[in-house]
Protein backbone atom coordinates (compact mmCIF):
# COMPACT_ATOMS: atom_id res chain seq x y z
CA UNK A 1 0.00 0.00 0.00
CA UNK A 2 0.77 3.70 0.54
CA UNK A 3 3.42 5.55 1.82
CA UNK A 4 2.81 9.05 3.66
CA UNK A 5 3.43 10.75 0.28
CA UNK A 6 1.23 8.78 -1.89
CA UNK A 7 -0.95 8.88 0.81
CA UNK A 8 -1.62 12.60 0.67
CA UNK A 9 -1.49 12.81 -2.84
CA UNK A 10 -3.90 10.00 -3.25
CA UNK A 11 -6.26 12.75 -0.83
CA UNK A 12 -5.08 15.86 -2.44
CA UNK A 13 -5.96 14.21 -6.13
CA UNK A 14 -9.31 12.84 -5.63
CA UNK A 15 -7.25 9.54 -6.62
CA UNK A 16 -5.34 6.91 -5.96
CA UNK A 17 -1.99 7.27 -6.90
CA UNK A 18 1.17 5.68 -6.23
CA UNK A 19 4.76 6.87 -7.15
CA UNK A 20 6.29 8.22 -10.00
CA UNK A 21 2.39 8.64 -10.95
CA UNK A 22 1.89 12.40 -12.48
CA UNK A 23 -1.14 14.11 -10.67
CA UNK A 24 -3.31 17.29 -10.22
CA UNK A 25 -2.98 17.97 -6.89
CA UNK A 26 -5.77 20.38 -4.43
CA UNK A 27 -3.55 22.60 -2.12
CA UNK A 28 -4.35 23.10 1.27
CA UNK A 29 -2.44 25.96 1.90
CA UNK A 30 0.07 28.50 -0.20
CA UNK A 31 2.57 30.42 1.12
CA UNK A 32 4.86 33.11 -0.71
CA UNK A 33 7.58 35.36 1.22
CA UNK A 34 8.42 39.30 0.76
CA UNK A 35 11.36 37.48 -1.11
CA UNK A 36 9.38 34.90 -4.05
CA UNK A 37 6.26 36.86 -4.04
CA UNK A 38 7.45 39.80 -5.88
CA UNK A 39 7.83 37.63 -9.35
CA UNK A 40 5.01 35.50 -8.17
CA UNK A 41 2.47 38.43 -7.93
CA UNK A 42 3.84 39.84 -10.75
CA UNK A 43 3.38 36.53 -12.76
CA UNK A 44 0.21 36.03 -10.85
CA UNK A 45 -0.99 39.57 -12.96
CA UNK A 46 0.13 38.91 -16.38
CA UNK A 47 -1.73 35.88 -15.84
CA UNK A 48 -4.87 38.31 -16.11
CA UNK A 49 -6.94 36.12 -13.08
CA UNK A 50 -8.85 38.49 -11.73
CA UNK A 51 -8.97 37.24 -8.37
CA UNK A 52 -6.90 34.75 -6.74
CA UNK A 53 -8.66 30.89 -5.98
CA UNK A 54 -9.30 31.10 -1.90
CA UNK A 55 -7.87 33.79 0.03
CA UNK A 56 -8.22 32.22 3.22
CA UNK A 57 -5.74 29.50 2.08
CA UNK A 58 -2.63 31.75 1.13
CA UNK A 59 -0.44 32.96 3.87
CA UNK A 60 2.21 35.86 3.34
CA UNK A 61 5.08 36.51 6.05
CA UNK A 62 7.57 38.96 5.58
CA UNK A 63 10.71 37.79 6.46
CA UNK A 64 13.73 37.25 4.11
CA UNK A 65 14.59 41.41 3.59
CA UNK A 66 12.72 43.17 6.36
CA UNK A 67 12.39 45.46 7.20
CA UNK A 68 13.17 47.14 4.15
CA UNK A 69 16.57 47.92 3.33
CA UNK A 70 16.52 50.54 0.53
CA UNK A 71 14.44 52.30 -1.71
CA UNK A 72 13.79 49.53 -4.23
CA UNK A 73 13.36 46.74 -1.79
CA UNK A 74 10.71 49.46 0.50
CA UNK A 75 9.21 50.24 -3.05
CA UNK A 76 8.79 46.40 -4.09
CA UNK A 77 7.44 45.03 -0.45
CA UNK A 78 4.74 48.20 -0.94
CA UNK A 79 3.31 46.61 -3.82
CA UNK A 80 2.96 43.50 -2.64
CA UNK A 81 1.45 44.99 0.73
CA UNK A 82 -1.20 46.97 -2.01
CA UNK A 83 -2.09 43.39 -3.54
CA UNK A 84 -2.55 41.57 -0.36
CA UNK A 85 -4.82 44.14 0.49
CA UNK A 86 -6.49 43.93 -3.12
CA UNK A 87 -6.96 40.54 -3.16
CA UNK A 88 -8.12 40.39 0.31
CA UNK A 89 -5.23 37.35 1.40
CA UNK A 90 -6.04 37.10 5.16
CA UNK A 91 -2.99 35.57 6.66
CA UNK A 92 -0.59 38.42 6.38
CA UNK A 93 2.16 38.58 8.42
CA UNK A 94 4.28 41.99 8.25
CA UNK A 95 7.81 43.03 8.86
CA UNK A 96 8.72 41.23 12.90
CA UNK A 97 6.32 38.39 12.47
CA UNK A 98 8.97 36.30 11.79
CA UNK A 99 10.58 33.58 9.63
CA UNK A 100 7.81 32.07 7.28
CA UNK A 101 8.64 28.12 8.07
CA UNK A 102 8.35 29.86 11.86
CA UNK A 103 5.49 31.42 11.81
CA UNK A 104 2.95 28.87 9.46
CA UNK A 105 3.60 26.65 12.66
CA UNK A 106 3.19 28.63 15.21
CA UNK A 107 -0.08 29.79 13.48
CA UNK A 108 -1.58 26.42 12.95
CA UNK A 109 -0.88 25.66 9.40
CA UNK A 110 1.13 23.43 9.24
CA UNK A 111 -0.56 20.27 9.92
CA UNK A 112 -0.76 16.60 9.25
CA UNK A 113 -1.80 14.83 6.34
CA UNK A 114 -2.30 18.34 4.44
CA UNK A 115 -0.42 19.45 1.17
CA UNK A 116 1.66 22.64 2.35
CA UNK A 117 3.53 24.60 -0.98
CA UNK A 118 5.65 26.97 -0.59
CA UNK A 119 7.60 29.70 -2.47
CA UNK A 120 10.39 29.07 -0.93
CA UNK A 121 12.96 26.00 -0.84
CA UNK A 122 12.89 25.37 3.17
CA UNK A 123 9.08 24.52 3.11
CA UNK A 124 10.02 21.27 3.53
CA UNK A 125 9.77 22.08 7.36
CA UNK A 126 6.50 21.55 7.59
CA UNK A 127 7.10 17.72 7.43
CA UNK A 128 7.64 18.04 11.19
CA UNK A 129 3.85 17.97 11.34
CA UNK A 130 3.37 14.80 9.23
CA UNK A 131 2.31 17.35 6.60
CA UNK A 132 3.61 17.27 3.11
CA UNK A 133 5.49 20.16 2.89
CA UNK A 134 7.27 21.26 -0.40
CA UNK A 135 8.95 24.20 -2.20
CA UNK A 136 8.21 25.54 -5.49
CA UNK A 137 9.42 28.82 -7.74
CA UNK A 138 7.47 32.41 -8.19
CA UNK A 139 5.48 30.90 -11.29
CA UNK A 140 4.72 27.43 -9.83
CA UNK A 141 3.12 29.96 -6.61
CA UNK A 142 0.99 32.23 -9.41
CA UNK A 143 -0.62 29.00 -10.72
CA UNK A 144 -1.65 28.41 -7.19
CA UNK A 145 -2.72 31.87 -6.51
CA UNK A 146 -4.99 31.26 -9.95
CA UNK A 147 -6.19 27.55 -9.54
CA UNK A 148 -5.36 26.08 -6.30
CA UNK A 149 -3.41 23.17 -7.90
CA UNK A 150 -0.41 22.38 -9.20
CA UNK A 151 1.11 19.32 -11.03
CA UNK A 152 2.94 16.86 -9.49
CA UNK A 153 5.06 13.74 -9.68
CA UNK A 154 4.31 11.63 -6.99
CA UNK A 155 7.75 10.83 -5.26
CA UNK A 156 8.92 7.89 -4.18
CA UNK A 157 10.08 7.46 -0.65
CA UNK A 158 13.64 6.83 1.25
CA UNK A 159 12.91 5.47 5.13
CA UNK A 160 15.43 6.76 7.44
CA UNK A 161 15.41 5.24 10.94
CA UNK A 162 17.51 6.42 13.34
CA UNK A 163 18.67 4.49 16.69
CA UNK A 164 19.14 5.84 20.30
CA UNK A 165 18.97 8.87 22.04
CA UNK A 166 21.12 11.55 21.60
CA UNK A 167 23.79 12.60 23.98
CA UNK A 168 23.92 16.02 26.03
CA UNK A 169 25.10 18.68 23.98
CA UNK A 170 23.88 16.55 20.79
CA UNK A 171 21.50 18.12 19.23
CA UNK A 172 18.96 17.72 16.01
CA UNK A 173 21.08 19.78 13.61
CA UNK A 174 23.54 17.33 14.53
CA UNK A 175 21.96 14.71 13.35
CA UNK A 176 20.54 16.25 10.33
CA UNK A 177 24.45 17.32 9.10
CA UNK A 178 25.18 13.62 9.79
CA UNK A 179 22.46 12.42 7.80
CA UNK A 180 23.48 15.02 4.79
CA UNK A 181 26.55 14.18 5.28
CA UNK A 182 25.72 10.36 4.35
CA UNK A 183 23.35 10.57 1.84
CA UNK A 184 24.70 13.46 -0.05
CA UNK A 185 23.42 16.88 -1.34
CA UNK A 186 21.54 14.91 -4.43
CA UNK A 187 21.30 11.54 -2.66
CA UNK A 188 17.31 12.26 -2.33
CA UNK A 189 16.71 14.36 -5.49
CA UNK A 190 13.16 14.31 -6.29
CA UNK A 191 12.23 11.87 -3.94
CA UNK A 192 10.66 12.35 -0.10
CA UNK A 193 12.03 10.77 2.97
CA UNK A 194 10.28 9.36 6.02
CA UNK A 195 12.14 9.87 9.18
CA UNK A 196 11.63 6.60 12.12
CA UNK A 197 13.31 5.63 15.64
CA UNK A 198 14.19 6.12 18.61
CA UNK A 199 15.83 9.23 18.15
CA UNK A 200 13.09 11.22 16.07
CA UNK A 201 10.28 9.75 18.73
CA UNK A 202 12.04 11.64 21.38
CA UNK A 203 13.23 15.06 19.60
CA UNK A 204 10.77 18.00 20.49
CA UNK A 205 8.55 19.65 17.83
CA UNK A 206 11.71 22.36 17.51
CA UNK A 207 13.97 19.53 16.49
CA UNK A 208 11.80 17.76 14.27
CA UNK A 209 11.41 21.12 12.38
CA UNK A 210 15.73 21.25 12.06
CA UNK A 211 15.33 17.79 10.91
CA UNK A 212 12.79 18.12 7.91
CA UNK A 213 14.08 21.92 7.19
CA UNK A 214 17.36 20.24 5.83
CA UNK A 215 15.91 17.81 3.83
CA UNK A 216 16.25 19.85 0.85
CA UNK A 217 19.84 19.99 0.96
CA UNK A 218 19.92 16.08 -0.35
CA UNK A 219 17.54 17.23 -2.65
CA UNK A 220 14.56 16.01 -1.50
CA UNK A 221 10.68 16.95 -2.18
CA UNK A 222 9.66 16.65 1.50
CA UNK A 223 10.82 14.81 4.65
CA UNK A 224 8.07 13.45 7.08
CA UNK A 225 8.31 12.53 10.88
CA UNK A 226 4.92 10.98 11.00
CA UNK A 227 2.74 12.94 13.47
CA UNK A 228 2.36 11.85 17.20
CA UNK A 229 1.61 13.08 20.95
CA UNK A 230 4.62 15.58 20.33
CA UNK A 231 2.95 16.86 17.43
CA UNK A 232 -0.80 16.76 19.33
CA UNK A 233 0.17 18.48 22.00
CA UNK A 234 1.79 21.53 20.25
CA UNK A 235 -0.95 22.00 17.72
CA UNK A 236 -3.44 21.85 20.56
CA UNK A 237 -4.77 25.21 20.48
CA UNK A 238 -3.15 26.19 17.78
CA UNK A 239 -4.53 24.36 15.14
CA UNK A 240 -6.18 26.58 12.25
CA UNK A 241 -8.38 24.09 11.13
CA UNK A 242 -9.58 20.05 11.52
CA UNK A 243 -7.08 17.82 10.19
CA UNK A 244 -6.27 13.53 9.35
CA UNK A 245 -3.14 12.49 10.48
CA UNK A 246 -1.87 9.86 7.98
CA UNK A 247 0.63 7.14 8.20
CA UNK A 248 2.52 4.69 5.97
CA UNK A 249 1.09 1.45 5.39
CA UNK A 250 3.18 -1.07 6.97
CA UNK A 251 3.75 -3.12 3.22
CA UNK A 252 4.57 0.51 1.81
CA UNK A 253 7.15 0.41 -0.89
CA UNK A 254 10.30 2.34 -0.18
CA UNK A 255 13.30 3.15 -2.62
CA UNK A 256 15.88 3.37 0.07
CA UNK A 257 16.28 2.05 3.86
CA UNK A 258 18.58 3.79 5.64
CA UNK A 259 19.54 2.82 9.14
CA UNK A 260 21.66 4.89 11.79
CA UNK A 261 23.06 4.66 15.30
CA UNK A 262 22.81 8.44 16.38
CA UNK A 263 23.62 7.11 20.31
CA UNK A 264 27.11 7.83 19.63
CA UNK A 265 27.02 10.57 17.42
CA UNK A 266 29.20 13.55 18.30
CA UNK A 267 28.66 17.35 17.22
CA UNK A 268 28.88 17.65 13.89
CA UNK A 269 30.26 20.72 11.22
CA UNK A 270 29.72 21.09 7.24
CA UNK A 271 33.09 22.53 6.07
CA UNK A 272 32.23 24.94 3.10
CA UNK A 273 31.10 25.44 0.54
CA UNK A 274 28.92 22.55 0.52
CA UNK A 275 26.44 21.01 2.80
CA UNK A 276 27.59 17.44 2.51
CA UNK A 277 30.98 18.24 3.59
CA UNK A 278 29.98 16.99 7.11
CA UNK A 279 33.04 15.78 10.16
CA UNK A 280 32.88 15.75 13.63
CA UNK A 281 33.85 19.12 15.35
CA UNK A 282 37.20 17.21 16.20
CA UNK A 283 38.34 16.38 12.67
CA UNK A 284 37.94 20.43 12.21
CA UNK A 285 41.65 21.54 12.19
CA UNK A 286 41.71 25.06 14.38
CA UNK A 287 39.98 27.46 12.32
CA UNK A 288 39.53 31.01 13.53
CA UNK A 289 35.91 32.33 13.60
CA UNK A 290 35.21 36.11 12.43
CA UNK A 291 31.48 35.99 12.94
CA UNK A 292 28.54 33.19 14.49
CA UNK A 293 25.24 33.39 13.77
CA UNK A 294 22.73 31.52 15.99
CA UNK A 295 19.24 31.81 14.45
CA UNK A 296 17.44 31.22 10.89
CA UNK A 297 14.31 28.67 10.08
CA UNK A 298 16.87 25.54 11.15
CA UNK A 299 17.48 26.94 14.10
CA UNK A 300 15.69 30.24 15.34
CA UNK A 301 13.47 28.92 17.87
CA UNK A 302 13.39 28.87 21.66
CA UNK A 303 15.34 25.90 22.35
CA UNK A 304 18.05 26.92 19.97
CA UNK A 305 18.49 30.32 22.27
CA UNK A 306 17.85 28.56 25.66
CA UNK A 307 20.17 25.68 24.65
CA UNK A 308 23.23 28.88 23.30
CA UNK A 309 22.58 30.79 26.74
CA UNK A 310 23.02 27.43 28.17
CA UNK A 311 26.32 27.55 27.07
CA UNK A 312 27.10 31.33 27.06
CA UNK A 313 25.95 32.07 30.61
CA UNK A 314 28.77 33.63 32.57
CA UNK A 315 30.96 33.56 29.70
CA UNK A 316 31.84 36.46 26.61
CA UNK A 317 31.92 36.12 23.46
CA UNK A 318 35.56 36.65 21.72
CA UNK A 319 33.82 37.98 18.31
CA UNK A 320 31.14 39.20 17.15
CA UNK A 321 27.79 36.65 17.63
CA UNK A 322 24.93 37.61 16.15
CA UNK A 323 21.54 35.52 17.42
CA UNK A 324 18.35 36.19 15.56
CA UNK A 325 15.06 34.87 17.09
CA UNK A 326 13.10 33.00 14.31
CA UNK A 327 9.70 34.81 15.43
CA UNK A 328 7.97 37.46 17.58
CA UNK A 329 6.61 34.79 19.91
CA UNK A 330 9.95 33.20 20.22
CA UNK A 331 11.65 36.24 20.93
CA UNK A 332 9.13 37.15 23.55
CA UNK A 333 9.29 33.95 25.44
CA UNK A 334 13.20 34.31 25.11
CA UNK A 335 12.83 37.78 26.90
CA UNK A 336 10.74 36.72 29.06
CA UNK A 337 12.43 33.29 30.33
CA UNK A 338 15.50 35.67 30.78
CA UNK A 339 17.47 33.96 27.80
CA UNK A 340 18.13 36.99 25.94
CA UNK A 341 19.25 38.63 29.04
CA UNK A 342 21.97 36.11 29.52
CA UNK A 343 22.93 36.27 25.81
CA UNK A 344 23.23 39.99 26.23
CA UNK A 345 25.23 39.62 28.94
CA UNK A 346 27.75 37.00 27.38
CA UNK A 347 28.18 40.21 24.31
CA UNK A 348 25.79 38.53 22.02
CA UNK A 349 23.35 41.12 19.44
CA UNK A 350 20.17 40.33 19.37
CA UNK A 351 18.36 40.97 15.46
CA UNK A 352 14.99 41.17 15.29
CA UNK A 353 12.83 38.11 13.78
CA UNK A 354 13.42 37.28 10.21
CA UNK A 355 15.59 34.73 7.64
CA UNK A 356 18.59 38.04 8.75
CA UNK A 357 21.96 37.57 7.01
CA UNK A 358 21.90 33.53 6.34
CA UNK A 359 21.31 34.77 2.54
CA UNK A 360 23.52 37.38 2.39
CA UNK A 361 21.18 40.51 2.19
CA UNK A 362 22.04 42.56 5.26
CA UNK A 363 22.21 41.81 9.09
CA UNK A 364 25.59 40.62 9.03
CA UNK A 365 27.19 40.06 5.87
CA UNK A 366 30.30 39.04 5.60
CA UNK A 367 33.90 40.06 3.96
CA UNK A 368 36.20 38.24 1.69
CA UNK A 369 37.98 35.91 3.27
CA UNK A 370 36.26 35.87 6.42
CA UNK A 371 35.06 32.63 8.53
CA UNK A 372 31.10 32.38 9.92
CA UNK A 373 29.72 29.59 11.74
CA UNK A 374 26.03 29.35 11.34
CA UNK A 375 23.12 27.64 12.37
CA UNK A 376 21.72 28.32 9.41
CA UNK A 377 21.19 24.96 6.40
CA UNK A 378 23.23 26.02 4.19
CA UNK A 379 27.08 27.39 2.96
CA UNK A 380 27.17 27.60 -0.63
CA UNK A 381 29.72 29.65 -1.92
CA UNK A 382 29.43 33.35 -1.59
CA UNK A 383 25.53 32.48 0.05
CA UNK A 384 26.38 35.29 3.31
CA UNK A 385 28.79 37.33 1.08
CA UNK A 386 31.31 36.67 -1.43
CA UNK A 387 34.70 35.14 -0.62
CA UNK A 388 33.56 34.32 2.55
CA UNK A 389 33.53 31.01 4.46
CA UNK A 390 30.74 29.41 6.48
CA UNK A 391 30.77 26.33 8.71
CA UNK A 392 27.38 24.94 9.51
CA UNK A 393 26.85 23.95 13.23
CA UNK A 394 24.28 23.16 15.97
CA UNK A 395 23.60 26.54 18.44
CA UNK A 396 25.67 24.58 20.87
CA UNK A 397 28.87 24.44 18.56
CA UNK A 398 27.97 28.14 17.40
CA UNK A 399 27.80 29.36 20.81
CA UNK A 400 31.19 27.76 22.32
CA UNK A 401 32.83 29.07 19.16
CA UNK A 402 32.02 32.50 20.24
CA UNK A 403 33.45 32.36 23.23
CA UNK A 404 37.15 30.64 22.21
CA UNK A 405 36.95 32.30 18.72
CA UNK A 406 37.97 28.84 17.27
CA UNK A 407 35.68 26.18 16.39
CA UNK A 408 34.79 24.57 19.32
CA UNK A 409 33.35 21.34 20.86
CA UNK A 410 30.58 22.76 22.77
CA UNK A 411 31.32 19.75 25.16
CA UNK A 412 34.53 21.59 26.32
CA UNK A 413 33.19 24.34 27.94
CA UNK B 1 10.59 27.08 -28.27
CA UNK B 2 12.79 24.96 -31.13
CA UNK B 3 12.74 21.44 -31.19
CA UNK B 4 15.70 21.03 -32.24
CA UNK B 5 18.62 23.84 -30.43
CA UNK B 6 22.06 23.57 -31.54
CA UNK B 7 24.57 25.99 -29.56
CA UNK B 8 28.38 26.29 -28.26
CA UNK B 9 28.68 25.11 -24.87
CA UNK B 10 29.78 26.06 -21.37
CA UNK B 11 30.59 22.76 -19.21
CA UNK B 12 30.41 22.90 -14.97
CA UNK B 13 30.59 20.37 -12.46
CA UNK B 14 28.13 18.72 -9.77
CA UNK B 15 26.14 20.58 -7.69
CA UNK B 16 25.85 24.10 -8.90
CA UNK B 17 23.87 25.54 -6.81
CA UNK B 18 21.36 28.63 -6.60
CA UNK B 19 23.89 31.30 -4.93
CA UNK B 20 26.13 31.02 -7.22
CA UNK B 21 23.86 31.10 -10.47
CA UNK B 22 22.49 34.24 -8.90
CA UNK B 23 23.86 35.18 -5.38
CA UNK B 24 20.78 36.89 -3.22
CA UNK B 25 22.03 40.20 -3.61
CA UNK B 26 20.89 40.61 -6.80
CA UNK B 27 17.43 39.14 -6.38
CA UNK B 28 15.71 42.68 -5.09
CA UNK B 29 14.22 44.19 -8.37
CA UNK B 30 11.82 42.43 -11.39
CA UNK B 31 14.84 44.24 -13.94
CA UNK B 32 15.73 40.91 -15.91
CA UNK B 33 19.09 42.73 -17.34
CA UNK B 34 20.13 42.40 -13.66
CA UNK B 35 19.49 38.82 -13.33
CA UNK B 36 21.58 38.57 -16.57
CA UNK B 37 24.00 40.58 -16.04
CA UNK B 38 25.19 38.62 -12.68
CA UNK B 39 24.05 35.09 -14.30
CA UNK B 40 27.06 32.09 -12.87
CA UNK B 41 29.02 35.10 -10.98
CA UNK B 42 29.52 32.90 -8.14
CA UNK B 43 31.82 30.24 -9.91
CA UNK B 44 32.75 32.86 -13.56
CA UNK B 45 32.54 36.38 -13.02
CA UNK B 46 32.97 37.05 -16.42
CA UNK B 47 30.22 34.65 -17.75
CA UNK B 48 28.15 37.11 -18.75
CA UNK B 49 30.05 38.95 -20.55
CA UNK B 50 31.53 36.07 -22.55
CA UNK B 51 28.30 33.90 -22.79
CA UNK B 52 26.59 34.36 -26.43
CA UNK B 53 22.81 34.14 -27.57
CA UNK B 54 21.98 30.66 -28.25
CA UNK B 55 24.91 29.27 -26.02
CA UNK B 56 23.69 25.70 -24.22
CA UNK B 57 24.83 25.19 -20.43
CA UNK B 58 26.27 21.50 -19.53
CA UNK B 59 26.67 20.67 -15.99
CA UNK B 60 26.64 17.03 -14.12
CA UNK B 61 24.59 16.43 -10.79
CA UNK B 62 22.09 18.40 -9.19
CA UNK B 63 22.65 21.60 -11.51
CA UNK B 64 20.02 24.38 -9.85
CA UNK B 65 20.15 23.04 -6.11
CA UNK B 66 19.55 25.18 -3.22
CA UNK B 67 16.68 28.06 -3.40
CA UNK B 68 13.20 27.99 -4.84
CA UNK B 69 14.77 31.31 -6.29
CA UNK B 70 13.29 31.81 -10.13
CA UNK B 71 15.57 34.62 -10.83
CA UNK B 72 18.27 31.66 -11.00
CA UNK B 73 16.23 30.31 -13.96
CA UNK B 74 15.62 33.89 -15.57
CA UNK B 75 19.37 34.93 -15.25
CA UNK B 76 20.22 31.97 -17.39
CA UNK B 77 16.99 32.45 -19.92
CA UNK B 78 18.09 36.43 -20.34
CA UNK B 79 21.89 36.26 -20.25
CA UNK B 80 20.97 33.99 -23.71
CA UNK B 81 21.41 30.30 -23.05
CA UNK B 82 18.93 28.72 -25.05
CA UNK B 83 18.97 25.49 -23.04
CA UNK B 84 20.78 23.47 -20.36
CA UNK B 85 21.74 19.49 -20.09
CA UNK B 86 22.53 17.98 -16.81
CA UNK B 87 22.90 14.47 -15.57
CA UNK B 88 20.04 15.65 -13.00
CA UNK B 89 18.70 18.80 -11.97
CA UNK B 90 17.30 20.66 -8.06
CA UNK B 91 13.47 19.82 -8.22
CA UNK B 92 12.44 23.19 -8.08
CA UNK B 93 15.13 24.61 -10.56
CA UNK B 94 13.48 22.09 -13.14
CA UNK B 95 10.12 23.21 -12.59
CA UNK B 96 11.33 26.52 -12.66
CA UNK B 97 13.50 26.60 -15.91
CA UNK B 98 10.02 25.07 -17.57
CA UNK B 99 7.83 28.19 -15.97
CA UNK B 100 9.93 30.64 -17.57
CA UNK B 101 10.27 28.82 -20.90
CA UNK B 102 14.20 27.64 -20.23
CA UNK B 103 14.48 24.33 -22.15
CA UNK B 104 15.99 21.64 -20.57
CA UNK B 105 16.74 17.97 -20.74
CA UNK B 106 18.57 15.48 -18.31
CA UNK B 107 21.16 13.81 -19.90
CA UNK B 108 24.70 12.26 -18.89
CA UNK B 109 26.41 14.01 -21.53
CA UNK B 110 30.52 14.39 -21.93
CA UNK B 111 31.97 17.33 -23.91
CA UNK B 112 34.10 20.09 -23.51
CA UNK B 113 33.71 23.95 -23.35
CA UNK B 114 33.14 25.31 -26.61
CA UNK B 115 31.90 22.13 -28.08
CA UNK B 116 28.88 22.35 -30.11
CA UNK B 117 25.89 20.23 -29.27
CA UNK B 118 22.58 19.48 -30.35
CA UNK B 119 20.07 18.58 -27.77
CA UNK B 120 16.60 17.10 -29.38
CA UNK B 121 13.85 17.94 -27.15
CA UNK B 122 10.99 16.08 -28.40
CA UNK B 123 12.87 13.24 -28.96
CA UNK B 124 15.11 13.29 -25.86
CA UNK B 125 18.52 13.10 -27.63
CA UNK B 126 21.58 14.76 -27.42
CA UNK B 127 24.43 14.82 -29.91
CA UNK B 128 28.30 16.26 -29.52
CA UNK B 129 31.46 15.12 -31.31
CA UNK B 130 29.48 12.95 -33.40
CA UNK B 131 27.78 10.67 -30.59
CA UNK B 132 24.39 10.46 -29.42
CA UNK B 133 23.29 10.50 -25.73
CA UNK B 134 20.05 8.90 -24.92
CA UNK B 135 18.40 11.89 -21.97
CA UNK B 136 15.25 11.60 -20.17
CA UNK B 137 12.45 13.18 -22.66
CA UNK B 138 10.04 15.78 -20.75
CA UNK B 139 6.16 14.54 -20.55
CA UNK B 140 4.60 15.82 -23.39
CA UNK B 141 2.20 18.55 -20.83
CA UNK B 142 5.65 19.69 -20.06
CA UNK B 143 6.83 20.28 -23.61
CA UNK B 144 3.36 21.62 -23.79
CA UNK B 145 4.47 24.17 -21.66
CA UNK B 146 7.95 25.26 -23.43
CA UNK B 147 6.04 25.26 -26.44
CA UNK B 148 4.00 28.21 -24.97
CA UNK B 149 7.06 29.81 -23.75
CA UNK B 150 5.89 29.28 -20.38
CA UNK B 151 3.75 28.67 -17.72
CA UNK B 152 2.29 31.97 -17.91
CA UNK B 153 1.28 31.94 -21.57
CA UNK B 154 0.46 28.65 -21.28
CA UNK B 155 -2.13 29.82 -18.15
CA UNK B 156 -3.15 32.70 -20.51
CA UNK B 157 -4.18 30.63 -23.13
CA UNK B 158 -6.26 28.32 -21.19
CA UNK B 159 -7.96 31.37 -19.67
CA UNK B 160 -8.45 32.96 -23.18
CA UNK B 161 -10.23 29.32 -24.18
CA UNK B 162 -12.50 29.10 -21.28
Amino acid sequence: MGTISEKIFSRASGKDVKADDFTMAKIDYAMAHDGTSILAVRAFKAMEVNSVWDPSRIIIPFDHLVPANNESTATLQFNIRKWVLEQGIEHFYDVGSGICHQVLPEQGFALPGKLIVGADSHSCTYGAFGAFGTGVGATDMAEIFATGELWFKVPQTIKVTSHGSLNNMITAKDLVLHIVGKVGADGATYKAMEFYGQTISELSISGRMTLCNMAIEMGAKAGIVPADKITFDYLQDRAAEEYEPVYADEDANYIKDFQINASDLEPQVALPHQVDNVVSVSEVPKTKVDQVFIGTCTNGRLEDLELAAKVLKNEKVAVRTIIIPASREVMKEALVNGTLATLLEAGATIGMPGCGPCLGGHMGVIAPGEVCVSTSNRNFRGRMGTGGYIYLASPATAAASAITGYITDPREI
Amino acid sequence: MKKIIKGRTWVFGDDIDTDVIIPGKYLRTTDMQVFADHAMEGIDPDFSKKVRPGDIVVGGNNFGCGSSREQAALALKYAGVACVVAKSFGRIFFRNAINVGLPLMEADVKCDEGDEIEVDLENGKVTVNEKEYTGNKLPDFLLGILSSGGLVPYRKTIQENK
